[in-house]
């Protein structure tokens, strides 16, 4: 065993592997915040009397929390085209994480949701808001302030998702890592250099939305 | 979709899809395993070490946790076999997902630890036990009684992280469905009988762990 | 004389098998105010729900200023009107509750303008200032950039009394405001109950406090089992009941 490390290559690809990074943190963003609206209206569909409105949400986030991501982005790159649904690779990931995103959140908010004291609603109607306006105005603002560290933690794991992108070579962190990888045999190099990135953008992102969650909570 | 063709095509690939089958239960299986062993000294040692083993513990937990397991199962297998280390993929695949478990187990135990009432230990201590015997014989039991949900659910995720032993090249279910939609061009349906394989075991445990914790419950 | 300004008919209610309201009529007049008393489980909060559409109800009739609330006639059967009508309609009464229900993510002062802002739709500026007049009128207008977090309960009642009156109501109901309230507390809101009631405003309490109740009521309703068993001034209810249960209720009180 004759390895000696040389961190020369990744340091001159370290632009790349810091481009891979961002765009792996705006596929996680833009997913989040596109789920964010699937899981609220699914979570709602969970909790409304209506058996048909149930049904499909059960079975999406059912179906979707039960498969494993990786083969949802194939299915979703491989097999969907075959509908004349033809994707680019990085909207076919951001699609896939997308309704992964939403099945995750819908369980988040439906807790949220069941939380709620009925008295907020309650005294919504009784001033005269509708249900809808109770929704918009009390329910879900509440709801997600309560839910912020749930909501951070989902969108931390969501981040260290976006690493699958490089299976369907999405120019993300873990592609060019692999890249550096191939080309210039630094093993112990990329990979390391890259999974701290990983943990430091983890780390950066889990204390930034501390932040947020406090200057947010309802005091 | 041609129904008689895709069950023609899945009678010709019975036995693989079965290999493939039991090689992910064989991943899964074996990573939970020695993950959760591991993962309970991981837990242990996060709350009672000494303090520098300690925090090399919380080093070790917060860099895995912090790295997509996508890029602890690629640097598993690269780094091991470019440092001459000869693992077969499903080695190092086995033992990144195994790493990946004894994170999620540790920071359950060390979790449940911390949440069991200061009031426990001295009641313990005032009947006269030892540490050893408090531990053994009112913290644990209280611990992993309230940790088997959670654990339930860190086993379901691993089923799915074996997935990205296909990346690797381990013929688990993923690949070999891969290879034979190459073959036979059936993307959707193929695809579609994976999801619904990891369907059908990660529902199984879920059930298999509610009809546990339903033994184990106090009455 | 003036129509009346609420008119219940024969209204019954169900929870599943069992009647709550069993066919209960009262009429209460322009600034009348009217306190409901009664064991737990008689009806009286559930009345008050039903006549703030809180709650479904199965038979009879509630007016307004002598409009039917909540239900309409359509072919010859009763339906329950369209959202945004049920909506207009619970504006006409206001509601306190028993556990204030504020909503926490707001100040005190928007939990009060959210209403005026999205339901009567006002400017802001006049919402505020409306919202300002009456959180001084209920002796909170310093608090009024807290949020019900760091309110007393009392406190926290007051704005919830504002935020309801705010909304200009024909007539305020009041469901046991001051039980979720340590002892100490309950007369600053009962206070404000009083000068509401001195301003000529008209509402129906639902209350344990018989000696408020005695006080300020000009009229006193005594439920029990779904129905008004004995109604009539303070006076005369307390001092001369008609009925054992009515004499035990009172007997078993404290004042």
């Amino acid at each position: 065993m004759d390895y000696r490390l040389d961190f020369a290559v990744v340091w001159r690809s370290f632009d790349l592997l810091l481009s891979g990074l961002g765009l792996g943190l705006a596929l996680a963003v833009v997913s989040i915040f596109i789920g964010s609206f699937i899981g609220l209206i699914a979570a709602f569909a969970m909790l409304s009397k209506n058996k048909l409105w149930r049904g499909i949400a059960v079975m999406y986030v059912t179906a979707i929390r039960n498969t494993p991501i990786l083969v949802l982005i194939f299915f979703t790159f491989f097999a969907l085209p075959q509908f004349g649904l033809r994707l680019g690779k990085i909207e076919s990931f951001v699609f896939t994480l997308t309704l992964y995103s939403g099945a995750y959140l819908t369980e988040v908010f439906r807790g949220g949701l069941i939380a709620l004291p009925t008295g907020l609603r309650e005294a919504g109607l009784a001033i005269g808001l509708t249900e809808w306006g109770t929704k918009k105005n009390l329910l879900i603002p509440v709801m997600i302030r309560n839910v912020l560290p749930a909501l951070s933690n989902n969108f931390i794991s969501l981040f260290k998702d976006t690493s699958l992108a490089a299976a369907i070579a999405v120019p993300e962190l873990t592609f060019y890592a692999r890249q550096i990888n191939v080309n210039s045999f630094r093993v112990i190099e990329s990979w390391t250099v890259a999974s701290l990135m990983y943990v430091f953008a983890c780390y950066f992102i889990a204390a930034g939305l501390r932040l947020l969650e406090r200057k947010l909570a309802i005091p | 979709m041609d129904l008689s063709l895709f069950l023609h095509e899945m009678w010709n690939a019975r036995g693989a899809i079965w290999d493939g089958f039991q090689m992910t239960v064989s991943i899964s299986a074996l990573a939970i395993f020695c993950g959760t062993i591991l993962g309970v000294f991981v837990g242990l040692a996060l709350v009672y070490a000494w303090l520098p083993v300690r925090l090399i513990v919380r080093g070790y937990v917060d860099f895995i946790r912090g790295t997509p397991v996508f890029v602890l199962v690629l640097a598993s297998y690269y780094i091991l076999s470019g440092i001459g280390i000869q693992l077969t993929a499903f080695q190092a695949g086995v033992l990144a997902i195994t790493a990946f478990c004894s994170t999620h187990v540790g920071e359950m135990i060390r979790g449940a630890l911390a949440a069991i009432h200061r009031g426990q230990v001295e009641a313990a201590m005032a009947i006269g036990l030892t540490f050893r015997q408090t531990f053994q014989y009112v913290l644990m039991p209280q611990a992993l009684r309230q940790i088997l949900p959670t654990w339930v659910n860190a086993a379901t995720e691993m089923v799915k992280a074996s997935t990205l032993l296909s990346v690797i090249g381990v013929a688990e279910l993923l690949l070999v469905t891969q290879q034979i939609i190459s073959r036979n061009f059936l993307s959707l349906e193929f695809y579609f009988l994976a999801g619904f394989i990891y369907f059908v075991i990660d529902f199984s445990i879920e059930r298999l762990g509610r009809f546990v914790e339903k033994k184990v419950a106090y009455s | 004389m003036a129509d009346p300004l609420l008119v219940i008919e024969n209204v019954h209610k169900k929870f599943g098998e069992l009647d709550v309201l069993s066919g209960v009529d009262l009429i209460v007049d322009r600034s009348d105010v009217v306190s409901i008393i009664g064991s737990s489980g008689s009806g009286k909060t559930t009345l008050l729900r039903c006549i703030n559409l809180l709650e479904d109800f199965h038979e009879g009739r509630i007016l307004i200023d002598g409009e039917p609330i909540g239900y309409m006639l359509k072919n010859g059967k009763r339906q329950r009107l369209p959202k945004s009508l049920i909506a207009q309609h619970r504006a006409l009464t206001g509601m306190v509750f028993q556990t204030f229900n504020l909503f926490p993510h707001l100040t005190a002062l928007k939990n009060v303008t959210l209403g005026l802002l999205k339901v009567r739709n006002l400017k802001k500026e006049e919402a505020t200032e409306i919202a300002r007049h009456w959180l001084d009128l209920v002796g909170v207008l310093d608090r009024q950039d807290h949020y019900p977090g760091q309110l007393s309960g009392g406190q926290q009642q007051r704005v919830a009394i504002a935020r309801a009156i705010a909304m200009n109501p024909k007539l305020m109901l009041f469901d046991e405001v001051t039980s979720a309230l340590d002892p100490e507390l309950v007369n600053e809101v009962l206070n404000v109950i009083k000068d509401l009631v001195s301003d000529g405003m008209t509402m129906l309490l639902v209350t344990h406090e018989m000696r408020f109740a005695y006080d300020v009521s000009t009229k006193v309703i005594f439920m029990n089992e779904g129905r008004i068993a004995e109604q009539g001034p303070p006076s005369e209810l307390f001092n001369n009941p008609q009925s054992t249960r009515l004499a035990e209720f009172i007997q078993n009180s404290t004042f």
